[in-house]
């Protein structure tokens, strides 16, 4: 046991920790924390009143086991009594506690806020450090709240001392991540942006982050701080090494401040002022020449910090994507990294020029790394570097070296890590398609893949060949005599199979004219795989042997006699013989013009995105290659547009043209994308079909449900004999979240289970959903659940569709309810006095602005229910405006993104008549229509 | 920053500190998980790597790995040398730290990080700042120690 350093020895402490650290065994150790933790609940449970100091130590202790991994369930009041001890080091424990173990028992969290307002208002710097670090540290919604409010104010005092200015801007900056909607903007805003100007370089390098994290939601506000971020930087990186004292780190001056004000001006785009726009180009030069100059040290912590500011600066200039000639030299710094003999810079180098392969200016400049990227590829060592490789490969390529990065690519495939090889397989099959002059490359290169990788190969990936295929009649009979000849191999992989079926099955009649690929040759080919393959794969074959009746009538009978066989027309799996024996009669029974019909060759397909994209896509996160496509959509406006001018039933699909949405953002935005389900059922009918995407209608009870929700947020939103989806959620001004719940009431699995929410492109464009997939498995009895983050950009009149699919033992379910986000959920209310009311009720007089309906009441009518329901619906309901007492009045603001909007509404209630006249006034048409509307429904 | 671990090469965890709340389990599934990514990484392979939605930027130290979860956009050599700097802080108030004086210590090596790094963002730079804090601290706890052996000595009396 090394003797404690420093400051207070808690002997009691060091023994118990060394008592641990002696444990031979996992049990001695939870021996004698049982044994410990009984004798501290004693402690504290003893008559004896302890003083701060064992208190303290005891305390510590707790934390040391939970720190263990252990749980820890008393001891909390302990520690929060340490708190408003005045005794630095007992409060300084006490504040760690509860940092690390802080629950959100409410009780508790009362007496922590007031322990730490208590020392906020002590003017003591040292005890408002420690406040703000528990605040920062535990940075709870509650905090949030109760704290919000006082810390601009404590950060742009004039008296605030600069470790705690320091303390006081990172802590709202925390406060800021969890809870935007508790720190309000204000006066404060200004006086934070000229913190950039502070002497102090610790408050300066504190405010940045503070103002960066701001300014990326309101740029507006801070626009201010570009031209002192600028004058800032310039300011460092024209200083000599020594000139900031402390500030420099071996030997480069401000390296933190330098990269957080190039993230700060990365919020922005270029500045307008020509002088300001000057000096930054300047700065940014500088910082490209200092890379050239010989190093100050040969530390690598000095080669570090320098190329941290490096690699900041460039990217500030991918960001701008302005200055050509920036960019060029920010490709040559990149290329000289590429061959740098520290792993971390070739890897920084890899990333960095990935981004820089999408800018038009240094496209072709970064292009000319190649070589070295292909060398990269075979000669790392490090997984997570060939695989910047591939990447990087990726974003370069286009028409010119495509052929190239194909063949390489497919090369490394041979050897590359497991871990990646889905990824691979997926970037070839995409350049492939989308690179593609000549379609017999593009059919060898994804027999290849399938060769190489078969197992890799996602069903996407092999849908996709058949596509193209069948929409491209100049290359059906080269796929044909291909497969045909990759299916000889003695080992080929299922989906070879799969492939090779379907398209023989298609267009096997192109090839039958040789000897060598007879009808009947090709038939026993395709048949002494069938043993060997899955039961889907053989349900698709079965599909294939039909197909050749119909194309080769000389060999119907050696077909039937298959199908005939034991083996398949009792077969165990249902599918298969419900096939064998539906074909077997079709041959047998149909003439052959009804067979030509009924087994014509497959219509080309409609064009649509990639799924191999849309799978790509899922697995990278949506944004890295939505840039890298939409900006090469751009650039190769002429890629492949000869698809165009070929005839009609291939023009179809083959290759997404420059002018279709790629991404195909605008059909389905929040898709989860879901590969179709695989129905062995369906697979060569309806394999591509949109039968599985297709959204159902609205389910029964759907809009009564949906009515149901527009005054209250919890509930059942739907229920049948299998599923039950529960709501509940929360909203914040234009912000809100919903917490949907699926459960399964069956004992069965779900399976593939995909909800999505589908969003019209007008809807979309008011209205910001964000969630995640879920887990595609749901046990029997178990529940999911799905949190969607909403965001109100502008008022709204649709809802969204909330569509559900999923199978559920042999059947597949498809479910498609509205999801209750209404207008209304933005709604603040306001009170306001009668006089207010009426003066603004005038104001709003305009026929626009008002939208009435009379109606007949559905409920009985009860003063309290109407009341609830006037509040549940967002608006205050004002008492004593109205001078008719029967009637209600409501007032409130709906919070959008763009705009707020001031609304005021009247119910006046007519009980003999049994009918309601509502009135809604606000400053927006659309607003007052949509919420009559969704009002009306209630009564 | 997401969160920062240090972790022993047995993959004892000696210290984690969490920037964004997640539950006790997430915490403990992360942790576990990115042990494992990281310990069976070869000297000598780079510094960086993707881990689910975050990069990772690790570094070790004797017997310690350094493990700071960073986002997409933050900047990993930086990062590199901030672990840098929070060891030569430790370094320089430990006097050669080792591993041993972080598990008795381990209150210690929370304050000086919560000295140096707020809410996942740096708060000083200046090794000298940080280091004036913490021995302000310190002596703050001396202060507070004798008038306990005083009212100690006088109950003796």
């Amino acid at each position: 046991m090394p003797a404690v350093s420093k400051g207070d020895g808690m002997r009691g402490l060091a023994v118990f920790i060394s008592d641990i650290r002696n444990c031979k065994s996992k049990e001695a150790e939870i021996k004698r924390i049982n044994k410990e933790l009984a004798n501290i609940r004693s402690k504290f449970k003893g008559d004896k009143a302890l003083d701060g100091y064992s208190k303290k130590k005891y305390v510590c202790k707790l934390l040391f086991i939970f720190l263990l991994g252990h749980d820890i369930d008393f001891g909390h009041m302990e520690a929060v009594n340490l708190l408003s001890s005045n005794r630095y080091t007992e409060k300084q424990i006490g504040y760690l506690f509860i940092s690390v173990l802080v629950n959100s028992n409410s009780e508790l969290i009362r007496l922590i806020n007031n322990a730490i307002k208590n020392d906020l208002a002590s003017r003591n710097p040292t005890f408002m450090g420690l406040a703000l670090h528990c605040i920062a540290n535990v940075g709870s919604r509650e905090m949030a709240e109760a704290f919000a409010g006082e810390i601009p104010k404590i950060l742009v005092a004039g008296d605030t001392m600069d470790s705690v200015k320091q303390s006081a801007a990172l802590c709202l900056l925390r406060l800021y991540r969890t809870s935007p909607d508790f720190v309000p903007m204000g006066d404060w805003t200004s006086r934070v942006v000229h913190l950039l100007n502070d002497q102090h370089l610790g408050v300066v390098t504190a405010a940045t982050s503070l103002i960066t994290t701001l300014a990326q939601k309101n740029p507006e506000e801070f626009k201010t701080s570009v031209s002192l971020a600028v004058s800032r930087l310039s300011r460092i990186v024209t200083s000599a090494s020594t000139d900031l004292q402390d500030y420099t780190y071996y030997f480069v001056p401000a390296p933190w401040l330098s990269v957080k004000l190039l993230r700060l001006l990365q919020c922005y785009p270029p500045p307008e002022d020509a002088a300001v726009r000057g000096r930054l180009t300047e700065c940014l030069e500088t910082i490209l020449n200092k890379a050239q100059e010989p190093p100050k040290s040969k530390k690598v912590q000095h080669s570090n910090a320098k190329n941290a500011v490096l690699f900041e600066a460039i990217s500030l200039i991918i960001h701008h994507d302005s200055e050509p000639n920036l960019l060029v030299r920010a490709c040559n710094q990149l290329g000289q990294f590429l061959q740098h003999r520290e792993t971390n810079l070739r890897y920084l180098a890899l990333e960095s020029m990935c981004t820089l392969a999408s800018s038009e200016f240094s496209h072709e400049a970064v292009k000319t790394h190649i070589e070295t990227v292909i060398n990269a590829l075979k000669t790392e060592r490090d997984v997570s570097v060939r695989q910047r490789a591939v990447d990087l490969l990726y974003a370069m390529c286009d028409r010119s070296n495509a052929q190239q990065i194909v063949a390489e690519m497919l090369n490394y495939l041979e050897t590359a890590d497991y871990s990646i090889r889905e990824e691979i397989v997926l970037k070839v099959a995409i350049l492939a398609e989308k690179y593609a002059v000549d379609y017999t490359w593009y059919v060898d290169t994804i027999l290849n893949l399938i060769r190489i990788a078969g197992d890799y190969v996602s069903e996407e990936v092999w849908y996709r060949v058949i596509q193209i295929v069948i929409n491209r009649d100049d290359v059906q009979g080269y796929a044909a005599k291909t497969v045909f000849e990759a299916l000889q191999a003695p080992a080929c992989h299922e989906n070879l199979v799969k492939v090779g079926g379907y398209i023989l099955g298609e267009f096997g009649n192109l090839i039958a004219g040789d000897p060598r690929s007879s009808p009947l040759i090709q038939f026993n080919l395709l048949h002494s795989k069938f043993h060997l393959c899955s039961v889907p794969t053989r349900a698709l074959l079965l599909s294939t042997y039909i197909k050749f009746v119909n194309l080769f009538p000389e060999i119907k009978t050696t077909i039937q006699d298959v199908l005939r066989s034991d083996s398949q027309l009792k077969n165990a799996d249902v599918e298969l013989q419900q096939r064998a024996v539906e074909y077997l009669r079709l041959s047998t029974i149909a003439s052959t013009d009804i067979l030509a019909t009924v087994l014509e060759e497959m219509p080309p397909f409609p064009e649509r995105e990639s799924s191999i994209l849309a799978k790509l896509k899922k697995k990278k996160g949506p944004g890295t290659v939505t840039d890298l496509e939409e900006i090469k959509k751009e650039r190769n406006s002429d890629v492949n547009g000869g698809t165009e001018s070929t005839p009609v039933n291939a023009s179809t699909v083959s290759t997404p043209s420059p002018s279709a949405d790629l991404l195909g953002l605008g059909a389905a935005p929040l898709t989860s994308s879901a590969p179709p389900p695989s129905t062995t059922g369906s697979l060569l009918v309806d394999v591509f079909s949109d039968s599985a995407s297709v959204v159902a209608p609205l389910a029964p009870g759907s809009e009564d449900n949906f009515a149901r929700f527009v005054c209250k947020n919890n509930g059942v939103l739907f229920e049948n004999q299998l599923l039950q989806i529960g709501l509940k959620s929360e909203f914040r001004q234009n912000l809100g979240r919903m917490f949907i719940f699926y459960g399964n009431k069956t004992s069965t699995q779900f399976l593939n289970f995909t909800p999505t929410l589908i969003c019209s492109d007008e809807l979309q464009s008011s209205l910001n959903l964000q969630t995640k997939p879920v887990d595609p498995t749901v046990d029997g009895g178990a529940q999911v659940q799905q949190v969607v983050n909403i965001e109100c950009i502008s008022d709204f009149m649709e809802a969204p569709i909330l569509n559900i699919q999923f199978r559920y033992g042999g059947t597949f379910q498809n479910i498609s309810v509205k999801l209750p986000i209404t207008l209304n959920k933005f709604f603040q209310p306001t009170e306001m006095a009668s006089q207010d009311f009426f003066q603004r009720w005038k104001q709003l007089s305009n026929p626009q602005q008002e939208m009435q309906n009379i109606f007949k009441a559905k409920h009985p009518m009860d003063t309290e229910i109407t009341k609830a329901k006037i509040i549940g619906f967002g608006s205050a309901l004002l008492e004593e405006v109205d001078p008719n007492p029967a009637n209600f009045v409501g007032a409130g603001i709906i919070h959008t993104k763009t705009t707020q909007i001031g609304c005021l509404l009247r119910l006046e209630p007519n009980l003999q008549a049994q009918m309601y006249r509502l009135t809604l006034r606000t400053s927006k048409e659309t607003v007052s229509q949509r919420l009559c509307e969704l009002l009306s429904e209630q009564f | 920053m997401r969160f920062m671990l240090l972790f022993s090469r047995q993959g004892k965890l000696r210290l984690q500190k969490w920037y964004l709340a997640s539950s006790e389990k997430e915490k403990k599934k992360m942790v576990r998980e990115l042990m494992q990514v990281v310990l069976a990484r070869k000297p000598k392979m780079c510094s960086f790597l993707e881990w689910r939605d975050l990069k990772v930027v690790y570094k070790r130290y004797a017997s310690l790995y350094f493990c700071c979860a960073i986002e997409g956009q933050d900047n990993e050599l930086i990062t590199l040398e901030l672990i840098h700097r929070y060891v030569e802080l430790l370094d320089k108030y430990f006097g050669s730290v080792c591993e041993l004086d972080i598990i008795f210590n381990f209150e210690k090596a929370y304050f000086i990080l919560d000295e140096f790094l707020m809410g996942g963002e740096i708060q000083d730079t200046s090794k000298k700042s940080v280091l004036k804090a913490i021995e302000q601290a310190d002596l703050l706890q001396e202060e507070d120690e004798s008038p306990r052996s005083v009212l100690e000595e006088m109950g003796l009396a």
